[in-house]
């Protein structure tokens, strides 16, 4: 089982990202029923603790969180306590008081959920939903949810199959958690950046690296586009965004050195005519959608498999400072 | 602890089957709206063979599939998290069938009541009836099966244990007797 809390991706073992994608799958047909809800979590307070603006990433876990029937408390930075300088330890103690059975938390700096996790101010389960460049575990598992699907005429092995993934690796938790989960799988990742949006010490990583997306298209199975992060280029990292998209978007002419049954990913929002041109985002082999669909189902998996079972709150007890009524 | 007693065979589970299958068919008036669904793991195999026995006797083909009712359990929180099973509700869907549960052991009671919730959610059948090839007692719930395959009394101490080829390479039934 994968524990109280799913704080990276790095953390779960191939047989729990398994149990989790395959979990997923079992909760995908939900959707295809005239009822499209389930008792499963009813009674349970989840709350999403957003310090970052997010709409896809908050709305699919809330979706996931109301098709299995939990209370779900939305708290966003903009207009609540936490503009207002409220640290997050506090915060932690208001929601703890309030009864939440896990907390989805994203976060600008990297570690929040660990500390979160942690440091004995809450019982329930954290969630990491996106931590500054650290992780973004449930998009990995989206990912890879949606990989097995396509690859290998959807047997849901990953062994061997091949990724590339393009973009800012730098700032990008997506890429981050997806070199771990796919590697735990079996696939072969390769990053594909400038060499200023590599980060230090990338050669650690489990995974191939390349500075020329045209040498890694031809061989890959799928290819993940990354979103180039206005918000983090603070520094300069590329001369403008036409130098950027002329060597590493991916357009139809790029697509076309992709082997025919290979798809592309995004985990948006994209940024058309940068990273990826307008003629492959619409395209079949783009599973954006897709990606989109199944984040719900994988997130319903987690929320699941967290809370599904025997509560842990009743086995284990607030320690260090953090004592609450 | 006692060896285990052996209360139906291969034969008496093949026997059970059959005579489940007439039942079904004759309260069901023929195949016409019939659909079986069975509870995982073992009650799927069971309705895959009582489907395979109508089809045997009145020459054509009854839908069946499985209704994994984990998600619908009272007793989620009482214990580890559950893996899940399949769930497959054949393409023609429940609404205006006679949907027969299928479940190995009948015990509690909770189980179907689960089933019936699950049910609820995937449409509205004209009629649900409950067929299992053990009834051993001990009813929590006001549920009652309409096709029984051998009625077992039991003490709570007991254990009844259901084979099938499918999963344990024999059929059988058994009765483990509470060590003392």
């Amino acid at each position: 089982m994968i524990g109280q809390h799913l704080l990276s991706a790095a953390d779960l073992s191939r047989t729990d990202a398994v149990q989790i994608l395959d979990t997923a799958a079992e909760l995908a047909s939900v959707t295809d029923r005239s009822v499209k809800k389930l008792p499963t979590l009813r009674g349970r307070t989840v709350v999403t603790l957003f310090f970052e603006d997010s709409t896809r990433t908050r709305i699919s876990f809330e979706l996931a969180a109301k098709r299995l029937s939990a209370d779900v408390i939305n708290f966003a930075a903009k207009g609540s306590s936490l503009s207002k300088g409220e640290s997050l330890k506090d915060t932690a103690l208001t929601l703890e008081a309030m009864g939440a059975d896990a907390v989805i938390i994203r976060h600008p700096a990297s570690g929040a959920p660990f500390r979160l996790a942690t440091a004995g101010w809450i019982r329930g389960s954290v969630i990491n939903a996106g931590d500054g460049t650290h992780e973004h575990p449930t998009q990995a598992l989206l990912d890879a949810y949606t990989l097995r699907r396509h690859v290998r005429s959807g047997t849901g092995d990953l062994s061997g199959v091949r990724v590339g993934i393009v973009g800012d690796i730098l700032h990008s938790r997506v890429a981050r958690s997806n070199v771990e989960l796919l590697t735990t799988l079996g696939a072969e990742v390769t990053v594909v950046a400038p060499p200023t949006l590599m980060p230090f010490g990338i050669e650690s990583w489990p995974c191939s690296i390349s500075f020329d997306i045209d040498d890694v298209l031809p061989s890959v199975d799928a290819v993940m586009m990354l979103r180039v992060q206005a918000e983090r280029m603070a520094g300069s990292y590329f001369p403008n965004e036409f130098e950027y998209s002329r060597l590493y978007g991916l357009d139809s002419r790029r697509m076309e050195l992709m082997p025919p049954e290979s798809i592309v990913l995004h985990p948006g929002p994209m940024n058309r005519g940068v990273e990826i041109s307008a003629e492959v985002a619409d395209s079949p082999r783009a599973v954006v959608v897709e990606q989109v669909r199944n984040g719900v189902h994988v997130r319903m998996a987690v929320l699941y498999l967290l809370l599904g079972g025997l509560p842990e709150s009743t086995t284990g007890e607030l320690h260090e400072e953090g004592q609450v009524g | 602890m006692k060896p285990a007693r052996t209360v139906l065979d291969a034969p008496d589970i093949a026997r059970a089957v059959r005579r489940m299958a007439h039942e079904i068919l004759e309260s069901a008036k023929g195949t016409e709206s019939l659909l079986l669904l069975g509870i995982p793991t073992r009650g799927v195999h069971l309705a895959q063979r009582i489907a395979s026995e109508i089809a045997t006797i009145e020459g054509s083909e009854v839908p069946f599939g499985s209704l994994d009712i984990t998600l619908y359990r009272d007793d989620l929180r009482l214990r580890e998290v559950r893996a899940l099973e399949q769930t497959n509700i054949p393409v023609e869907g429940i609404d205006g069938r006679i949907v027969v549960l299928v479940d190995d052991v009948l015990y509690s009671g909770r189980t179907i009541r689960a089933a019936l919730d699950a049910l609820a959610d995937f449409g509205r059948p004209a009629a649900v009836r409950l067929a299992v090839l053990v009834d051993r007692g001990h009813r929590e719930l006001p549920i009652r099966p309409d096709f029984v395959g051998k009625n077992l009394p039991t003490s709570q101490a007991e254990t009844v244990k259901v084979h099938m080829v499918e999963i344990d390479n024999e059929d059988s039934v058994t009765i483990q007797q509470a060590s003392a």
